[in-house]
């Protein structure tokens, strides 16, 4: 029974990851009509920007302290970072803590910089091409973007880690009434969670209960009307594209202090939240949601010891061979319309 | 009318034997020299081939410093290192065999195939007389078989498995980087003197020839001294997400958990093992303890923190006081502001072996130089004295038992050295039944 929390509990974070992702894609797919194989390198590109606020955060200065030896037994070299000089070493070292939340804040307009200028530099001349066509010019822009990450950051995962209150595991075996130790997680893991479940229900919020969000349902269900009745749907639909990077970004900035950051993360997870959006449902934001859980927990279950003794490799294959159920017992995925990428 | 005729067989075949000579590489056809890539007067390449992408990236970035350093100090640049301090006097700084030394690089990826490739390309393309590097025992045991076949000398950079001296052992390959068989020697009386007989070991290993070997070894001597191994859990290399192996020790009812694991795979499986609270638990009544039988400065680095306290073993370090290892340190950090890797110290000190090795047998001849590395006794390159051994081409000397330091005195101090295991500790016989299997084979010379 614990074993089995345990895996489920696995499963969340990074099926919220997978969720978010899917969120985003699926925001764009059903809005745009595009299919976005650059949409993992916005979590890549989220993920970096972590580190950027990161390594901003601990530009420092140079100073010399005749009273301690490097290992060269040269006199010691101190670098004091300027936050820490501004603000007091306290205060400084709890800003330098807290980078990676902080990295939220400045994510919003990067995020949203780089979805539009994607959007309207590019991808917007590709809206009337096949999907062929947009899958291979989104592929290609994650290629670059992938390759200016590693030009610039390297090739090595950067660790980036969480503020230090949330470092250590939440006991839940106490909690549940399993003996102590018996289902250990880590806080920050738990906080991805939540913050993945406030993230999405924000957007669901966004698009029901706003004016805007409405016109952007209407114009997901029948664009063409939606433009007779003179409305820009257009302009609409960039906003939708800033806003599926913002939540790509933030999937990925958060993510950092689970898996430290490098420049391929954005592919790694790019294919399996595209099969996530298809079992899913090609157009449903709800579905695309259900099943990044879903794929995860599964995912988490597979690779459990007793279960790779049992089928090895299961844990490789999982979410493939689930897809393939899904598709042929339910063409149209999980909680797909009827509709949608059919003729 | 000419006499010559064609038959279609005649063309046949002519075709058939130009096409072969054409396809043929350059290593079949430089019969004429006597043996592969003879250097000329001028100047002699080697190829560095080192992981510049993947898990072991940052080991690999340390070694091309080393292997640089080393063709600065062998060229006669810079401070000479330790050229100074090594026992062997004839390297003076004029390049070698009075060649001028260049050198190429390549990127193993942390990959056998792409390491192949790279190297087979420094071979043929490049002329590299000898190929040094690799971090990783998959990568070295598949170059070590291609030098092998081409005709030049391999120097093993970091390879840990036995197997790369033991079943998978070649005559043109050497190593001096330590092994598992000495890892378990050395660690197992640390282990049993800080954490008792009586404990239950859980493995997590990365799933090829190195983990397999580091496994196998540190279970021999902890079940020889009593503990139980409970489980050992097969993990693939790069992973990166290590929970779901975790997530299973804490209930297991082991008490330690051995981590075989090295570059970026043990900085986050070890970090995420601290995550999970894994150093809090209390388990059979004793403190849950991690062991990382690898320990390295770069993972120490990675790792933060979660490294205070944890003991593992590794093949040289920086704080050491003997003279070869203190200039090779003053050296390497006042040209790179920080000090070098085990990596590193191993990579630089196989491209002075190799270097004396010509110039003592006076020819690059891969035959020569094997001859002269084979039994020959060497010191100061910061390990005390060393011996590598003609039967299996391994380096004896001691080993270092570190601990991840509780405080640090700068961001280089991470690791404490907990014991020095002399070389005859280490040292196992010939015939152990963990190296059968290979045999050395004729040495080639190639051409």
């Amino acid at each position: 029974m614990e074993s089995i929390i345990l895996q489920i509990l696995n499963g969340l974070d990074k099926g919220s990851a997978y969720a978010l992702i899917a969120l985003g894609l699926t925001l764009i797919f059903g809005t745009l009509g595009v299919v976005n194989f650059a949409h993992g390198a916005l979590f890549m590109l989220g993920a970096f920007v972590a580190v950027t606020v990161k390594n901003l955060l601990n530009l420092s200065f140079e100073t010399i302290d005749e009273t301690r030896l490097d290992f060269l037994n040269r006199p010691l070299r101190v670098q004091t970072p300027y936050v820490e000089h501004w603000f007091g070493p306290e205060i400084g070292a709890t800003i330098i803590d807290w980078s990676v939340p902080l990295a939220l804040i400045v994510a919003v307009p990067v995020m949203a910089l780089i979805g539009v200028a994607m959007e309207r530099g590019l991808i917007r001349h590709f809206y009337k091409r096949p999907h062929a066509d947009q899958i291979l010019v989104t592929f290609g822009l994650a290629i670059v973007l992938q390759e200016i990450i590693k030009a610039n950051f390297g090739a090595n995962p950067i660790p980036t880690p969480a503020p230090e209150i949330f470092i250590g595991s939440f006991d839940f075996g106490v909690w549940l009434g399993f003996d102590p130790y018996a289902i250990m997680y880590p806080y920050w893991r738990l906080v991805y969670f939540g913050f993945a479940a406030v993230v999405v229900g924000a957007v669901f919020a966004f698009l029901q209960f706003t004016t805007f969000g409405m016109v952007v349902r209407a114009g997901m269900a029948d664009r063409e009307t939606v433009g007779l009745l003179g409305i820009d749907i257009d302009k609409r639909f960039v906003i939708v594209f800033a806003l599926a990077s913002i939540v790509a970004g933030f999937a990925g900035v958060m993510y950092t202090p689970i898996l430290s950051p490098n420049y391929h993360m954005g592919m790694d997870f790019l294919v399996l939240s595209f099969v996530v959006v298809v079992v899913g449902g090609m157009g449903s934001l709800a579905g695309a949601v259900a099943s990044g859980f879903l794929l995860g927990i599964l995912q988490s279950f597979a690779s459990m010891t007793q279960v790779i003794e049992l089928i090895p490799g299961i844990n490789q294959v999982v979410i493939y061979l689930v897809a393939v159920i899904v598709l042929l017992t339910r063409p149209r995925g999980l909680l797909g319309r009827k509709g949608v990428m059919e003729e | 009318m000419s006499d010559l005729k064609l038959s279609r067989r005649g063309l046949l075949r002519a075709g058939a034997a130009s096409g072969i000579a054409m396809a043929a590489p350059m290593i079949f056809t430089n019969r004429a020299y006597g043996f592969t890539n003879e250097p000329g007067s001028g100047s002699v390449t080697l190829g560095f081939n080192v992981p510049q992408t993947g898990a072991y990236a940052d080991e690999g970035a340390d070694e091309l410093r080393a292997y640089q350093l080393a063709v600065e100090h062998l060229n006669g640049e810079g401070d000479g290192g330790m050229l100074n301090t090594f026992s062997s006097r004839v390297l003076d700084g004029t390049g070698i065999l009075g060649r001028r030394v260049e050198y190429v690089t390549g990127d193993t990826q942390t990959s056998s195939d792409a390491a192949r490739s790279s190297a087979r390309s420094m071979i043929e393309r490049d002329g590299a007389i000898m190929i040094t590097g690799g971090s990783s025992s998959g990568v070295a045991i598949a170059v070590q078989g291609l030098c092998q076949d081409a005709g030049v000398i391999f120097m093993a950079g970091l390879t840990h498995s036995n197997d790369t001296t033991g079943k998978d052992r070649r005559a043109n390959g050497f190593r001096h980087f330590f092994n598992t068989e000495m890892t378990g020697r050395a660690l197992a009386p640390i282990l049993e003197a800080n954490y008792g007989t009586d404990r239950k070991a859980y493995h997590l290993t990365a799933d090829y020839t190195w983990g397999w070997s580091q496994e196998r070894s540190i279970r021999a001597y902890t079940e020889a001294m009593g503990w139980e191994t409970t489980n050992a859990v097969l993990t693939p290399v790069g992973a990166g997400d290590f929970s779901s192996y975790l997530t299973p020790v804490a209930n297991s009812g082991a008490d330690v958990l051995v981590l075989n694991h090295y570059g970026g795979d043990m900085v986050n499986s070890l970090t995420q093992a601290v995550q999970f609270g894994l150093r809090d638990l209390q388990v059979n009544g004793k403190n849950f303890e991690i062991v990382v039988p690898l320990f390295s400065r770069l993972m120490a680095r990675g790792a933060g923190s979660a490294i205070e306290g944890i003991f593992g073993s590794t093949n040289w370090h920086w704080s050491l006081t003997d003279e070869g290892s203190q200039a090779f340190t003053r050296s390497f950090g006042e040209k790179y502001g920080f000090p070098p890797s085990q990596a590193a110290q191993t990579c630089y000190a196989q491209t002075l072996l190799y270097a004396d090795a010509v110039t003592r047998a006076g020819t690059f001849n891969p035959c020569g130089v094997a001859e002269a590395l084979e039994g020959f006794e060497f010191d100061g390159l910061g390990n005390g004295p060393t011996l590598y051994r003609a039967e299996d081409h391994q380096c004896f000397k001691d080993v270092l038992v570190v601990k991840g330091k509780e405080n640090p005195q700068n961001e280089f101090d991470l690791l404490e050295i907990v014991e020095i295991t002399p070389r005859e500790t280490v040292t196992y016989p010939v015939d152990h039944p963990d190296f059968q299997g290979g045999d050395l084979g004729a040495c080639n010379p190639g051409a």
